[in-house]
């Protein structure tokens, strides 16, 4: 009895011990967490409101050296690359999640898979290294070849929001693809057999019954791929030739050379003074906001679906 | 009774064949995507690599001889960030899992971790340049691997804390209560039935956060300082192979020296791709109930 008793005393302290060291960890990490945000907005948002926030974000003009900085144009650049790149990426990756889930033999789906998680741990610079090698090259000899009498010189180098579409769209597939078969495997057997017990085909049960089913989690991948596409940095950097202008309106546009928000910011601070560096930041809030609303709106859809 | 007209089984037929035609496309066109840039990096990538190219210093701003500065700092890196990141994230995902009650507070943790684990390396990088390269520069050296591996770590948390929680969910509760029933301290039981049966689940995020950690370069690029030199210690500044490959070809537009780096890093990703899968499907055989 006594044995035990001392026994029980020690589990008891080891015990407390223990949920105490836990605590601290679960705190350091949030409040490190919770650090980034503070940090972000305290450099960035003095000087947004300083510069005037609608000058800011709606200023065609980025040239730090004359304290001018209006980011529309990278803005602009953002959201034409990551639409583009959606409307290259998801197509194919809803495709993708289809044929893995509904299609493939099971042989097939063996190789499929594992690719997919391989491509998703391919760093982006070896991705952007091949937009450059490889990418750059075609959209050039497209541009100065068959294209080049409708095309400014400018547009003619390669490097292009297209290219840069094509890049984000590599990389956002395997996102697309593995969260739109979570969502399509979960839709249950019952409603197939159902439409298949109809006389259906496998392609009409498919196409007005499993992919209606899994709509809002196909949706939540969608709009996660805008995300990642919106965020990504170094890929982009790569490919997209970073200048500072909006694209002609027209399709001759997506040969024009642009520059990104996250470009901006990777491209410049290293060098940047003070107050150039707090415009960098105030461009990562205008970032930051994007992607705060983006991943909202996949939480709640991928709520829903459960 | 009704007739269905053969015309239109024909039809549907017809749609279905094309359907899957263009669906099969889809996936070999993304699976020939992914071969085609991973063969064509190592093959051209071979050509420059050598001996030499793995064990001499970069000259010439790495356009002639090597990246052994660049491999080292990797490594430096990422045994860096696993020894902090680990225990931090472990056992925040156990402190969360098995002994936080139920209730708003956990919710709103889950969701900031959910929130963070969605936002681009880029903002890890900025928070990281602000807060270690420059207010704690008198402890970190400014632009140096320990301010990398602080942003690293803040950088994985979140994919570690969510991982390791999966994992720990999916120990059985009965397992749990069996063991508690027994007599065991919660901590007992966590530490011999719930810790070594996630262990498999655990041990695979941790080597794919390794994987990340390897293939960064955003944050890196900002906390880093990308110095050439050999590091003297964490308090100096250096580059990985992903930083190494960006700033070659970027700036010496040397594409064949950044392709000899980027088959590097390739092969550093296959291995750990494999060894994750290994190690996962042996561990389950070692601890499984």
């Amino acid at each position: 009895m006594k044995f035990q008793k001392e026994r029980n005393n020690k589990s008891n302290i080891e015990e407390g011990i223990v949920k105490k060291v836990l605590f601290v960890m679960a705190l350091t990490a949030i409040t490190s967490l919770g650090l980034i945000a503070f940090f972000i907005f305290n450099e960035g948002m003095p000087f947004m409101i300083d510069y005037g926030i609608a000058d800011f974000i709606f200023g065609t003009e980025w040239d730090p050296s004359n304290q001018v900085y209006g980011i529309f144009p990278m803005i602009v650049g953002s959201v034409i690359a990551t639409l583009l790149a959606i409307l290259i990426g998801a197509p194919i990756g809803i495709a993708v999640a289809v044929y893995l889930v509904e299609i493939a033999p099971p042989k097939v789906a063996r190789i499929i898979r594992p690719a997919i998680t391989l491509m998703e741990g391919i760093p982006s610079v070896i991705i952007g290294l091949f937009g450059m090698v490889v990418m750059l090259d075609v959209i050039r000899r497209l541009a100065r070849g068959p294209l080049s009498e409708y095309l400014p010189a400018g547009y003619q180098t390669g490097y292009s929001v297209l290219a840069g579409a094509i890049i984000l769209a590599i990389m956002i597939l395997p996102t697309i693809i593995s969260i739109s078969a979570d969502s399509i495997r979960a839709v249950p057997n019952e409603y197939k057999e159902a439409a298949l017990a109809l006389g259906s085909s496998k392609w009409q049960t498919i196409y007005k019954v499993v992919v209606p089913a899994a709509k809002s989690g196909v949706l939540a991948a969608v709009i996660l791929g805008v995300g990642r596409a919106i965020g990504e940095t170094m890929a982009i950097i790569m490919v997209v030739g970073n200048t500072v202008q909006i694209p002609e309106a027209g399709w001759e546009g997506i040969f024009a050379p642009v520059r990104t928000l996250t470009g901006n910011i990777a491209l410049e601070m290293g060098y940047a003074g003070p107050e150039h560096r707090q415009a960098l930041f105030a461009t990562g809030i205008i970032l930051f906001i994007f992607i705060i609303i983006i991943n909202s709106i996949t939480l709640v859809l991928r709520k829903k679906e459960d | 009774m009704f007739k269905v007209k053969p015309n239109h089984m024909i039809k549907v037929k017809r749609n279905q064949i094309f359907a899957f035609t263009l669906l099969s496309l889809a996936a070999a066109l993304t699976v020939l995507t992914l071969f085609a840039i991973v063969f064509y990096i190592m093959l051209n990538g071979f050509s420059v690599i050598s001996m030499d190219f793995l064990f001499d210093e970069p000259r010439s701003m790495g356009t002639e001889g090597g990246v052994l500065p660049a491999i080292l700092g990797t490594i430096y890196l990422v045994v860096l960030v696993m020894i902090i990141a680990t225990p931090i994230g472990v056992g925040t995902a156990v402190y969360l899992n098995e002994y936080m009650p139920e209730g708003r507070f956990k919710k709103i943790l889950r969701f900031a971790t959910e929130l963070l684990a969605g936002v681009p390396s880029i903002v890890f990088g900025m928070f990281g340049f602000i807060f270690f390269v420059i207010v704690l520069r008198d402890y970190t050296g400014g632009w140096s691997i320990l301010s990398g591996a602080l942003t690293g770590v803040i950088m994985i948390l979140p994919v570690i804390i969510r991982a390791s929680e999966e994992a720990l969910r999916s120990v059985p509760d009965p397992l749990k209560e069996g063991s508690l029933a027994l007599g065991t301290t919660r901590w007992y039981t966590i530490k011999k039935i719930v810790l070594p049966l996630a262990l498999p689940g655990i041990t695979t995020s941790l080597i794919l956060s390794i994987g990340r950690v390897i293939g960064e370069t955003a944050a890196f690029l900002l906390t880093l300082g990308g110095s050439l030199l050999f590091a003297q210690s964490i308090f100096d500044g250096g580059r990985t192979l992903a930083l190494h490959l960006y700033l070659v070809a970027m700036e010496t537009g040397d594409l064949q020296m950044a392709m000899g780096s980027g088959a590097v890093l390739i092969i550093l990703i296959l291995i750990i791709n494999f060894a994750a899968a290994g190690l996962f499907k042996l561990l389950v055989r070692r601890f499984s109930v």
